[in-house]
């Protein structure tokens, strides 16, 4: 008798309510995607003009250039010493790149691993320069290393550090949070030191998160403008930076050679996105994040 | 704080060890005294160096010729002058709604995506390609695309849509859809791993007690969410306050989108007036700072814990 009155009840209650939610949910489904789809045709029009408009031989107001070239490449690496640029570009990223990850990961680790007086305050102080937007302390900073360093391309590698050591410490902490203290003890039991804890135990256990991080800190560098632009002198431009100029003295220059320049720029950073989404999954990745952000 | 267990002496060494150990300060933390003197070194103290710096108006300049070289004629002269003060409403103009849509538009959509499916992957990806357009050739495409003689209005005006023209670049318009489409993708991107970091078998226990799906969101998804959003949401209000190579290129940068960064640079390296140019930095940061005060004080009033799931 339980057991006849009991059965038809789950059954009826979520039988309604699934039917109901389906009914509501039709058109908000369509509204997202019809919105995701409005979003990429939008963003698809903006790369393609640019993408066609270096490519094009003329195109004043037609739907498409008169003809066809690809001289603007050509003229564009020559006219703005790409080569230059290119060579600063990979050697400000590489720098940036392994200091902030020689200098972060021991931090992340003992963050990761001890509990002291003052750790929240020390977390607090490492998230603020990514908190705070890169114009504020970029102007004091460009100042400061004005002042000492000039402006060359070691400021700009100084100043590309700021965010990129803090942002070395966020992604390493969780990851060595999930290897177990015991290898580590059974090491030092073995009368390792930490050095050698460091050299022969983590480091190849950490390798799949330094690449990750390494590869975000690489997006970051070459895409980073704000700072790179208010530290860098003229033989220290990046990428961005050579582009930004390029597009203000516009008007000197063809607009197809910009275009072709931002092209170069576009095709540089999917090669790195393209590699970093290979061995990272950005979503996991923020959500390591989130676990270890102090609230 | 980590070289403090060199500091004792050869007598008391031990008790001191073993006191600070008690607090977890052992010589494992000198592994932190890199990356802290990297921070201090560059960070904090270029901070500083700029805050003293804002009070030292530069004999010469605006501010010390109309208030004298007072400590606070920078700020002074910044909150008087109605060219100056302005930037900090257009700023706010552009970033909070550009912050809010962000936000708003990539709850629903991260809540279509939260399940497997095929192709979730590609279409993340191509979330996410805008990431690295980066501001300069957003501008760029931009302008070649929404200008007068691109194609969005030459669809437009063949369908008769329009009779002239619609002007979206140069102008307001322009800026805030370059902030949506560099900033989009990242709010998305967070707001779909907090997402899924709920339980959803809350939400399916919820369903059946006969919840349908608005009480479901509105009483058991968005509280977990809160939190997440307003990270996400201070994130994205940060990269579109520090607004500068877009609001240059397709904005106007003389009027009608001369934000607050465009006044630092100008006074900075146009003017070469470092201590302005430090002022209205701190200025920023201040009101940066304010915004995600507000932010959080607006979170503590929903539910805080955890969200029952992986995260």
């Amino acid at each position: 008798m339980t057991i006849t009155q009991r059965a038809p009840a789950p059954e009826e209650t979520p039988a309604p309510s699934a039917t109901r939610g389906r009914l509501v949910m039709r058109p908000g489904v369509w509204l997202v995607w019809g919105g995701v789809v409005f979003f990429l045709v939008m963003l698809a029009g903006v790369v393609g003009a640019v993408v066609v408009s270096s490519f094009g031989t003329r195109w004043f107001g037609g739907w498409l250039p008169e003809g066809w070239t690809t001289r603007w490449y050509g003229e564009s690496w020559r006219n703005f010493n790409l080569g230059g640029v290119m060579r600063v570009t990979i050697e400000v990223a590489l720098a940036v790149v392994a200091i902030s990850i020689l200098v972060g990961t021991p931090a992340a680790y003992a963050l990761a691993r001890r509990e002291f007086v003052g750790k929240k305050l020390l977390m607090v102080t490492f998230l603020l320069p990514i908190l705070i937007p890169p114009f504020t302390y970029g102007i004091p900073l460009a100042s400061v290393l004005t002042k000492y360093v000039g402006q060359n391309i070691v400021a700009v590698v100084l100043a590309n550090l700021v965010p990129s050591v803090p942002f070395v410490i966020l992604v390493m902490t969780p990851f060595i949070e999930q290897i177990d203290p015991k290898i580590e003890a059974a090491a030092r039991m073995c009368g390792a030191k930490t050095l050698v804890v460091f050299t022969r135990i983590l480091a190849p256990l950490l390798i799949p998160g330094m690449l990750a991080a390494a590869i975000l800190i690489l997006v970051r560098t070459v895409g980073m403008f704000e700072l790179t632009f208010l530290t860098a002198g003229n033989d220290s431009q990046t990428l961005v930076v050579a582009l930004f100029y390029s597009v203000s003295a516009a008007g000197i220059r063809a607009q197809q050679e910009v275009d072709s320049m931002a092209v170069l720029y576009m095709l540089s950073m999917l090669v790195l996105l393209v590699v970093a989404l290979r061995y990272v999954n950005p979503t996991q990745l923020v959500t390591q994040i989130k676990e270890d952000r102090p609230e | 704080m980590a070289t403090a267990t060199d500091a004792g002496s050869a007598a008391p060494r031990t008790a001191l060890r073993h006191r600070l150990a008690e607090h977890g300060i052992d010589r494992n933390l000198l592994l932190l005294v890199p990356a802290v003197v990297f921070v201090i070194a560059l960070f904090i103290y270029p901070f500083l160096y700029g805050l003293q710096l804002s009070f030292q108006p530069q004999p010469g300049m605006d501010a010390a010729k109309q208030y004298g070289t007072t400590p606070f004629a920078n700020y002074r002269l910044f909150f008087a002058d109605s060219y100056l003060r302005d930037t900090i409403w257009i700023t706010l103009k552009l970033g909070v709604p550009a912050a809010l849509f962000n936000v708003l538009a990539s709850v629903p959509i991260a809540f279509r995506m939260r399940g497997r499916f095929r192709g979730k992957r590609t279409i993340t990806t191509i979330l996410v390609v805008p990431i690295t357009l980066g501001t300069v050739l957003t501008a760029e495409g931009l302008i070649a695309f929404l200008g007068p003689t691109g194609w969005l209005n030459k669809v437009l005006l063949t369908l008769h849509l329009v009779d002239d023209p619609v002007r979206l670049v140069h102008n307001y318009w322009g800026v805030l859809f370059s902030l949506i489409i560099s900033g989009f993708p990242f709010a998305f991107l967070l707001t779909l791993a907090y997402l899924s970091g709920i339980d959803p078998s809350l939400e399916q226990a919820a369903a059946t007690l006969g919840a349908n799906w608005w009480s479901r969101f509105r009483h058991i998804t968005l509280p977990l969410l809160a939190p997440g959003l307003c990270i996400t949401f201070c994130l994205t209000f940060v990269l579109a306050f520090s607004v500068f190579p877009s609001a240059i290129m397709v904005g106007e940068p003389s009027r009608e989108t001369r934000v607050i960064s465009i006044a630092a640079f100008h006074a900075q390296f146009e003017q070469y007036d470092y201590a302005m140019g430090s002022a209205i930095a701190m200025i920023m940061g201040a009101i940066m700072l304010i915004v995600i005060a507000l932010v959080f004080a607006l979170r503590a009033r929903f539910y805080r814990g955890a969200t029952g799931g992986k995260g």
